[in-house]
């Protein structure tokens, strides 16, 4: 029992390392206020053209949206942050991931919000085109608002499994979380810092899984 | 009979920007034709519609009337032919379809309420963003119209809280509130309760009295004997025959008009 202790649950060894713990946690924080948005963005961008008129562009969206989804995102991370650099391109640690998120995540946020938008129907389009709106305004006042209501809890999904993903910034010595726990585990030989570590993530998620819980049970109730 | 007359409408698209009078229609088709693939649902519809008049365009499934009065403000685009809306010929390259179309309200069958927004917000969403006007403005604008169409006190109501009726009357005010020349009703009655559809009814026929231009699709037959100026029989994309509703419903000219009302009235 005292074993299990000293070694995941040692106080001494938490004190100590809790400062750089809370600096890779505020680093987390920083990263996910920085991908969750871009992917967000990204997302919508690429559904609006995966609805263009034209069918090249779409086309394009097609096989953006099937690359990136098939492509592994720690392989696509390494790939920008060591790969680049032999075209000659050096991308600080941050940039590559935020790169590399941007890519990966619009295009599982980009069919979440495709599929919001086709379950609208044609009808509220009719309508709001016959009062003379434009195509975009009919997007952003009638069919984005009703389409993100009805896809809210695969993007919250969505978004839970992109704030988890954040931990492979480690990789590129981003000094994210998970970074500084393996740099307070390696120092110290312990594990208490991890377990820390994976305590803050829970903090951090379990306000996103519990507001999904209910979404989804308000949804199940709904239908 | 008012069939259009090909000069008469050049005549109308040569003298743009004048206010409409009742010296020329509100509405004028001419040689419409409407084809998906091979396909023809419209084959060469000429109707000129006048002030005031209220029309309706009657017909089996598959005669083309609905996609006739999607074609009006395009919703559909038609594959040839010409119409000219208070003047403005919306088929031209250059025309701004969505300030035309704040002149030609319209009413669907489903309602097709924005269903996250409030009675007020369906009614004020164009006022604001099309016509640019202040918040405060629309709204006032919005309660006025709402007020007509006797929903004074459904203005913050949402679409799910209201009967059939009442959402059928927000569509109304939602077109109303644009000050269209011309109303276009696609079956404004058919998804309806039975009860229901008498409140609708009377706002149409106050719209008809306060000098609407309306061009009706709907199976209301009781309806269209009492109100209507004209009835168009329509069958396989064409106008066989038109005429005063008497006319259409008591004494019919043609054989497939005779055969379509006579099925009709048997129910």
């Amino acid at each position: 029992m005292q074993t299990l202790i000293d070694n995941f649950f040692n106080l001494e060894i938490v004190v100590a390392a809790w400062p750089i713990l809370l600096q890779g946690f505020g680093m987390t924080l920083l990263l996910c206020a920085v991908v969750v948005p871009v992917g967000l963005a990204g997302g919508l961008v690429v559904a609006l053209l995966s609805g263009a008129r034209s069918r090249c562009l779409r086309w394009i969206m097609v096989g953006y949206v099937d690359f990136f989804r098939a492509f592994p995102p720690l392989v696509l991370l390494i790939f920008i942050y060591f790969g680049f650099p032999f075209a000659g391109i050096d991308i600080p640690e941050f940039a590559a991931v935020v790169l590399a998120f941007l890519l990966n995540s619009s295009s599982y946020y980009g069919e979440i919000f495709r599929a919001g938008i086709e379950s609208i129907g044609r009808a509220q389009i009719d309508a709001a085109r016959s009062t003379g709106l434009t195509a975009g305004q009919t997007m952003r006042h009638v069919i984005l608002p009703q389409a993100i209501r009805n896809v809210l809890p695969d993007l919250i999904g969505n978004t839970l499994e992109v704030v988890k993903l954040t931990s492979i910034a480690s990789v590129v010595a981003l000094q994210e979380l998970l970074y500084m726990a393996r740099q307070a585990q390696s120092v110290t030989y312990n594990a208490s810092p991890i377990v820390v570590a994976a305590l803050m993530y829970l903090v951090l998620l379990w306000p996103l899984v519990r507001l999904l819980s209910r979404l989804e049970h308000k949804t199940l109730a709904g239908r | 009979m008012q069939l259009t007359d090909t000069t008469g409408s050049a005549a109308t698209t040569a003298d743009p920007g004048t206010p409409a009078d009742t010296g020329r229609p509100i509405l004028d088709v001419a040689a419409l034709h409407k084809s998906y693939g091979a396909l023809k649902v419209l084959r060469g519809i000429d109707l000129a519609v006048w002030p005031r008049e209220m029309v309706f365009l009657i017909g089996p499934s598959g005669s083309g009337k609905s996609t006739l009065l999607r074609c009006l403000n395009r919703l559909e685009e038609p594959s040839s032919g010409s119409i000219v809306v208070d003047g403005i010929d919306i088929m031209a390259p250059g025309t701004d379809l969505n300030r035309v179309r704040q002149r030609i309200g319209m009413v669907f069958q489903s309602f097709n309420l924005y269903p996250h927004m409030t009675a007020l917000g369906n009614v004020t969403l164009a006022l604001r963003k099309v016509q640019g006007r202040r918040r405060a403005d629309a709204e006032d604008l919005g309660r006025a119209v709402l007020g007509r169409v006797g929903l004074s006190d459904k203005a913050d109501a949402y679409p799910h809280a209201l009967s059939g009726g009442q959402q059928q009357r927000v569509a109304i005010a939602r077109a109303l509130a644009l000050e269209p020349r011309v109303m276009l009703f696609d079956e404004p009655t058919s998804a309806l309760d039975p009860e229901l559809v008498g409140s609708v009814l009377q706002v149409m026929r106050n719209m008809r009295e306060s000098g609407m231009t309306m061009v009706v699709v709907s199976h209301e037959f009781g309806f269209a004997r009492a109100a209507a100026d004209r009835v168009l029989f329509l069958d396989t994309g064409r106008v066989v025959e038109q005429g005063p509703p008497e006319q259409i419903f008591d004494a019919p000219q043609e054989a497939r008009t005779r055969d379509f009302v006579r099925r009709i009235t048997q129910h």
